[in-house]
């Protein structure tokens, strides 16, 4: 960590990543200290310019832009997180259990994450997110709720982000299971798991690091397809991606709308992405760029 | 090597089948079956209506009765009708599968126009000036969402510069010509093909930096082989080798980026077909459209391996495949 501040871009991206997380975060004051809701509709100051009042202006209903951007945030940020989190620690379990065990889980298991890896996903996730949930014999309150498809969310986008940590994991796994340590550990006697989780895991956290940290750009990206789409978070509930659905229609009239969610999409992704990339050279210094 | 590749069609026809009940399954409990549209469009009908039309479309029966039934008409080449289309699903799928394919290939094709000279410039002098920008460009590609980046390229180039249409296959005005056509064609290419130049450029040069590194170079230089042939007959040749591999992986992700590319510009391709017939309720192409995306991919993928095994000699394909 100490080290990565010394890298300037590393530093540029976290310092960018801490802004945009705890403006997110503190959405909710923000909104008090503007004396503005983000929820509220003016029919009569709709589309209109940046001012005082509005600095970022307002969008189709009236509703301060700068305001719904916080609060998409909020929305984009944690799915992108908390799905990154699940899917790197799906990835980590089979990654962990492919390497160590071996054989044919081994094989089934990175048989099915090139499998994921090479479809085209995005068609199928489509259709997963489609699925009427009242169908699968949920209530339809439930299956309504924005609860439900927020995690409905998190779970579509761990499925697909699963097997590049699975891969990593499995790796560093193949190469520590050799090592003398371990070696030592299933001398003893211990049981596999323990083994796995005790003496390989701990050692393993780098690249699942990197993955993780990766992976939460590839998160917020499929997320914003999905709302974008219409399938990921509903209106009125603001994410960047959804934001963007509203803006193309206007795209002649403002803008505005358009340029602004993206930005941040974008800045958020290029940030992860560069954070991840500098923890890597970081990590292990074979893939250093100097 | 013909045993290999039996192998590996057997494992696309296997995959492609599981994708087809999950899929089928999946469809089933979408909102809405046809039989709740049809009621919903007709307010007089009657609760026996719907009974005996559901009985009449089969929709009364289990679902995996259904599917086998879906399954055996789809093996004698029934593929079923379109609702959304009122058309053969084929008919469909053959219609728009061009526009998806020429959309891939173009992109594609710009993708190794520009990916090949940027890695190379990247990789000559690598942590200089140059290589730091390409490589902070290669970042934004990869981590522009590709929607945003068809708006961008709409408010720039048809809204406030008015260069380039902002969408369709082709303008009314126009005589329908390949110019034309070629217009319509540059956002969404633009569009498909930046993540993709991003990806490749990074796997290019760092291939590239590992071979520069290996003994044969160097013998190259000593014998005074000039630096430009160095790169371009040496270097270039054996580093082109992952990027093989890597445009058989990446296949699934264009598949994904042509989806969105095609709704984004009013493209009738595949990608919009199936967008189009999922949000409709089209379970038939849906269905069809989603096997004929990934049995493409897949067979992309089959293709870069044998590639592969065609440029590199070292590698033999044996009955066991990948291990």
């Amino acid at each position: 960590m100490r080290r990565l501040i010394g890298d300037p871009v590393a530093l540029l991206a976290m310092l960018v990543l801490a802004t945009l997380a705890l403006a997110a975060a503190f959405a909710p004051l923000i909104e008090g200290a503007m004396g503005l809701d983000a929820e509220a509709v003016d029919l009569f100051n709709r589309l209109t310019p940046p001012s005082p009042e509005h600095p970022l202006g307002t969008d189709e209903l009236g509703r301060d832009l700068l305001l719904r951007l916080l609060e998409g945030g909020r929305v984009s940020l944690s799915v992108g997180i908390s799905a990154a989190l699940v899917a790197s620690g799906i990835g980590t379990v089979i990654g962990l259990a492919s390497g160590y065990l071996g054989g044919r889980l081994d094989a089934a298991l990175m048989r099915i994450a090139d499998g994921v890896i090479a479809l085209p996903l995005l068609p199928l996730l489509i259709v997963l997110a489609a699925v009427d949930l009242s169908k699968l014999g949920l209530p339809p309150e439930t299956a309504q709720s924005e609860a439900a498809s927020l995690i409905r969310l998190v779970v579509l986008v761990s499925l697909v982000g699963w097997p590049v940590t699975a891969r990593l994991v499995r790796a560093s796994t193949l190469s520590l299971r050799k090592r003398e340590f371990v070696e030592a550990a299933r001398a003893l006697g211990f049981s596999p798991w323990r083994i796995a989780l005790r003496h390989v895991l701990p050692n393993a956290m780098g690249p699942i690091l990197v993955a993780a940290t990766l992976s939460v750009g590839n998160v917020v990206l499929f997320e914003s397809v999905l709302s974008f789409l219409g399938l990921g978070i509903r209106p009125p509930t603001p994410s960047w991606g959804n934001m963007l659905t509203g803006a193309q229609e206007l795209i002649w009239e403002a803008p505005r709308l358009a340029i602004w969610p993206g930005m941040l999409i974008f800045v958020t992704v290029v940030s992860v992405n560069l954070l991840g990339d500098a923890l890597r050279d970081r990590l292990d210094p074979r893939t250093a760029r100097r | 090597m013909s045993r290999f590749l039996a192998g590996r069609l057997l494992q696309t026809l296997f995959v492609l089948f599981v994708l087809s009940a999950a899929t089928y399954g999946l469809l089933g409990l979408m909102p809405g079956d046809p039989v709740d549209l049809l009621a919903g469009a007709n307010p007089d009908i009657t609760p026996a209506d719907i009974a005996r039309l559901k009985v009449l479309y089969g929709l009364d029966r289990p679902i995996w009765e259904r599917y086998l039934t879906w399954l055996s008409s789809a093996l004698q080449g029934d593929f079923g009708y379109s609702r959304l289309y009122a058309q053969p699903v084929l008919d469909i799928v053959s219609d728009r599968l061009p526009t998806t394919i020429l959309l891939i290939g173009l992109s594609l094709l710009v993708a190794l126009t520009v990916a090949l000279p940027a890695a190379i410039m990247a990789a000559r002098n690598p942590g200089g000036p140059v290589d730091r920008a390409i490589n902070l460009l290669c970042f934004a590609g990869v981590s522009v969402p590709p929607f945003w980046l068809a708006l961008l390229l709409i408010i720039l180039f048809a809204v406030t510069l008015g260069w380039l249409p902002a969408g369709g296959m082709s303008s009314s005005s126009g005589d329908g010509g390949i110019l034309d056509r070629a217009r319509h064609l540059i956002l969404p290419v633009v569009t498909l093909s930046a993540a993709t130049v991003a990806a490749y450029t990074r796997h290019l040069r760092s291939a590239l930096i590992e071979v520069l590194g290996e003994d044969y170079i160097r013998t190259a230089r000593a014998k005074g082989v000039p630096e430009r042939r160095v790169m371009t007959r040496h270097a270039l040749r054996n580093a082109l080798l992952p990027v093989v591999t890597l445009i058989g992986l990446d296949l699934g992700s264009l598949v994904s980026g042509a989806l969105i590319t095609e709704t984004m510009f009013s493209q009738l391709g595949m990608g919009k077909t199936i967008y189009d017939a999922v949000m409709g309720n089209d379970y038939n192409l849906a269905l069809v459209g989603l096997l004929t995306a990934a049995a493409a991919t897949l067979i992309g993928n089959l293709g870069a391996d044998l590639a592969y095994a065609r440029l590199d000699p070292r590698i033999v394909y044996s009955t066991e495949p990948g291990a």
